[in-house]
């Protein structure tokens, strides 16, 4: 269609004016641009689309241990998250942004973040918040400073306290007895804070246990995130600075008071592998410099073992993250990496 | 081995299989040449002949008076059509001698020691200058004022390039594999000028017949050069790059090659420095890739400067009806041409033809992934001067380095969100290079 347009005007454009001399008439013109010429592959459509990809383990697993609930869950966020970007399109007059698949991977891990037993309603409020406040408030995708699921989650923690926090466990838990209503239970970290009781690592790793959709199960992430960090779409600097952190850190405090929880229960309990691998690599909010990267990952660790630890929350991913979040700005300026040649003689 | 590399950096795909198998083909002399009086960095040259003048192949047609400078030559015999200005395939209308070709070729040689292992450096020197050498792997820097480093410049070590990173070109690696020993033998000119014994060929690994070709020359002469093969990398072949993946020095931000004792030539510069010292031949003629899905056939041509792109272009067979771009050089840094009577020049390496819509992709907005940052070979952030470049916020510019930027545009050819990073780039360099001067 647009090479007839072209070849069309070629056609017109002597007959109008025959002094033209600016093209060679006998053929289409020749398209100026400034070098390069050449182009990757790679595009933003392609990168959230893939990071799509690598939370289908997780969504699958989800779905394995909670049921239907979690299929509606994560269908809900979508989908509303999908409608507040058409909204919030309409609303400032600029192109449908839906195909970039950023508003789907918002949705999608916020639905991560809650329990299985959440209202879908109250999820829906949250995944709106997340796309009009997180995202689109600030100027739309590329211009964030928090990352839109977690600030969404950060609302809902806010609005519905006791929700969010009550878990149901997995249809598949063999532990039953531990439980008296076998309906819900509190996470490993809820049991840990408040009950002081450790639970089986072996069942934290493969996902039998309470928790939010997202977070139960270690290896899943554990399989999507190593996918994108093969693909070269999350910077392996940040799960790799912000999981050693914890691990390093918690153990310490572990050898210091051995009543805390050892480094194998932090790094598999919660969201952290969720947040390592798809919340804290987030490219938006998280910093272009490879130093800034480490940095970015070694405070987001120290953060979370003290909130774990010494804080109110049993859980503390959520607010590591976004409080790193909102000194990535200051991190970049920080952390400019020397020039080729500074500083040589 | 472990091939020697610079860190950073990008992999383009090649698209050297169009011709880097292509015999060079001599292209017929043309009728008429138009030569440019500006063909190089630095002042442009004044005609010293006029409209009608007799010329001979090799005569001198325009120098200049200041240093960095170099003459151009007639590339035909014949008359002196017009001076006039023509379209440059740089982009803008400069001064340009016309010849119209009366015969054959009647060479006006220079003069030349017999020996030129005896000559003295300033002779070889006056040689290279007047034979209107420029770098020509396509900056087209006089070749004369890089073997006349300052005296408190020690130059310890000469790298010749034959990296060629730039997709489609195989201009020098058909020069290296069918004048091995003018490449060899120009190399040895230009370390005797700079008085250097150490000397590096640096050949990207993708030439593996160039590499073993010229390692097997060298055995066989008297050279005690070093062939380096390199990882295949873009832009190995900017002089800084090769620098340090030859010897692992690093040029200082804002310096030269010759800070850190080096001097860097191409093998197309060898083979004319060869040509000029040994056979007094001025540099008139070059190879010229002509490649791309653009083109009916794909060819290496040796084509005497001044003839037109269209010229070569239908000796390759025509432009095909779906092509869209044509450029000279290569993909990552070549120039666009909207009309084919341009001439080559001097730093004409190849015209690339291509069907595709090149980079009109989609754009989106930056999401800072960082991919930039982590491909620029300057250690610099694109997506910040690019940034800093479109607010026209000049002093930040500056602070971030915006000046060191060698414009290869790994930046741009990586970024997912199709943003013209290294465009912005260049438009805030030439500003920030106005403020700075203009502050002095």
């Amino acid at each position: 269609m647009e090479e007839k347009v072209i070849k069309n005007d070629v056609k017109v454009k002597p007959k109008k004016n025959p002094k033209d001399k600016l093209f060679k008439l006998d053929r289409q013109p020749l398209i100026i641009s400034s070098s390069p010429h050449l182009n990757t592959t790679d595009s933003v459509p392609k990168i959230m689309w893939t990071v799509i990809i690598a939370l289908l383990p997780a969504v699958v697993l989800s779905i394995y241990y909670f049921g239907l609930p979690a299929l509606w869950m994560m269908s809900t966020c979508v989908i509303s998250a999908g409608l507040a970007e058409c909204l919030m399109n309409k609303l400032k007059g600029e192109e449908f942004t839906i195909p970039d698949g950023s508003a789907v991977i918002t949705g999608l891990l916020l639905a991560m973040t809650l329990p299985p037993s959440f209202t879908l309603t109250s999820a829906i409020i949250g995944t709106v918040f997340a796309i009009v406040i997180g995202k689109h408030i600030f100027g739309g995708l590329g211009f964030n400073i928090f990352n839109p699921a977690l600030l969404g989650r950060a609302f809902l923690q806010a609005c519905f306290p006791v929700a969010i926090t009550t878990w149901t466990f997995p249809k598949t838990d063999v532990y039953l007895s531990k439980i008296v209503d076998g309906v819900t239970a509190a996470t490993p970290l809820g049991l840990f804070k408040f009950e002081g009781e450790t639970s089986d690592l072996f069942n934290m790793f493969w996902g039998n246990i309470g928790g939010s959709l997202g977070e139960t199960s270690a290896i899943s992430i554990i399989i999507g995130g190593g996918f994108l960090l093969i693909k070269k779409y999350a910077d392996w600097r940040i799960p790799v600075s912000y999981l050693g952190t914890v691990f390093l850190f918690g153990a310490i405090m572990w050898w210091i008071n051995p009543k805390y929880p050892d480094p194998t229960f932090h790094l598999l309990s919660g969201g952290l592998m969720l947040g390592a691998f798809f919340m804290a690599t987030d490219m938006v909010t998280s910093p272009i410099t490879p130093k800034g990267a480490w940095i970015f990952g070694i405070g987001a660790g120290i953060l979370l073992v003290v909130i774990r630890l010494f804080g109110g929350l049993p859980e503390g991913v959520m607010y590591s993250i976004l409080l790193m979040n909102a000194v990535t700005p200051l991190i970049n300026r920080y952390t400019r990496p020397k020039f080729f040649g500074e500083g040589s003689k | 081995m472990k091939l020697l590399s610079f860190k950073k950096g990008i992999h383009p795909k090649e698209f050297k299989y169009f011709t880097c198998n292509k015999q060079t083909e001599v292209l017929s002399i043309p009728d008429e040449v138009c030569i440019p009086l500006q063909q190089h960095i630095g002042a442009p040259c004044n005609p010293i002949v006029e409209k009608g003048d007799e010329v001979k192949t090799g005569q001198i047609i325009g120098r200049s008076e200041s240093f960095v400078s170099s003459p151009v030559h007639s590339t035909v015999t014949g008359k002196i059509k017009t001076i006039d200005s023509y379209l440059h395939p740089a982009g803008t209308k400069t001064q340009m001698i016309k010849i119209q070709r009366t015969g054959d070729d009647d060479w006006q040689l220079l003069d030349v020691p017999k020996n030129w292992q005896l000559a003295s450096t300033d002779e070889l020197k006056s040689i290279v200058n007047e034979a209107g050498i420029v770098g020509l792997g396509g900056a087209a820097f006089p070749t004369h004022i890089k073997l006349a480093p300052p005296e408190e410049k020690k130059i310890d070590s000469f790298i010749l390039n034959g990296c060629e990173c730039e997709p489609f070109l195989t201009s020098d690696h058909r020069a290296m594999l069918e004048m091995t020993d003018e490449v060899l033998d120009g190399m040895a000119i230009i370390m005797k000028v700079l008085g250097v014994k150490k000397g590096y060929i640096g050949i990207e690994n993708n030439k593996p017949d160039a590499i073993s070709q010229i390692t097997r020359k060298i055995q066989k002469s008297d050279y005690n050069f070093t062939v380096i093969p390199l990882k295949v990398k873009y832009p190995q072949g900017a002089e800084k790059m090769l620098i340090e993946a030859v010897l692992k020095r690093k040029v200082p931000t804002g310096g030269l090659p010759m800070d850190v004792g080096v001097v860097v030539n191409n093998v197309g510069t060898a083979i004319a420095v060869a040509n000029a010292v040994i056979d007094g031949k001025p540099l008139v003629e070059r190879i010229v890739t002509v490649s791309g899905d653009g083109v009916t056939e794909p060819k290496n041509l040796m084509t005497r400067i001044g003839t037109s792109f269209q010229k070569l272009i239908d000796e390759c067979g025509g432009l095909k009806e779906e092509t869209t771009t044509v450029y000279m050089g290569g993909p990552m840094m070549g120039i666009s041409q909207w009309d084919l009577s341009v001439p080559v020049v001097k730093a004409t390496s190849g015209i690339v033809c291509r069907t595709d819509k090149s980079t009109n992709g989609t754009s989106y907005p930056c999401i800072q992934c960082g991919t930039c940052v982590s491909a620029c070979p300057m250690f610099l952030l694109p997506t910040k001067l690019a940034r800093y470049s479109e607010h026209k916020l000049l002093e930040e510019a500056n602070k971030t380095g915006i000046l060191n930027c060698v414009e290869c545009g790994s930046c741009a050819f990586v970024c997912p969100s199709n943003i013209p990073l290294v465009q912005w780039i260049r438009i805030g360099k030439l500003k920030v290079g106005e403020m700075v001067r203009s502050k002095n």
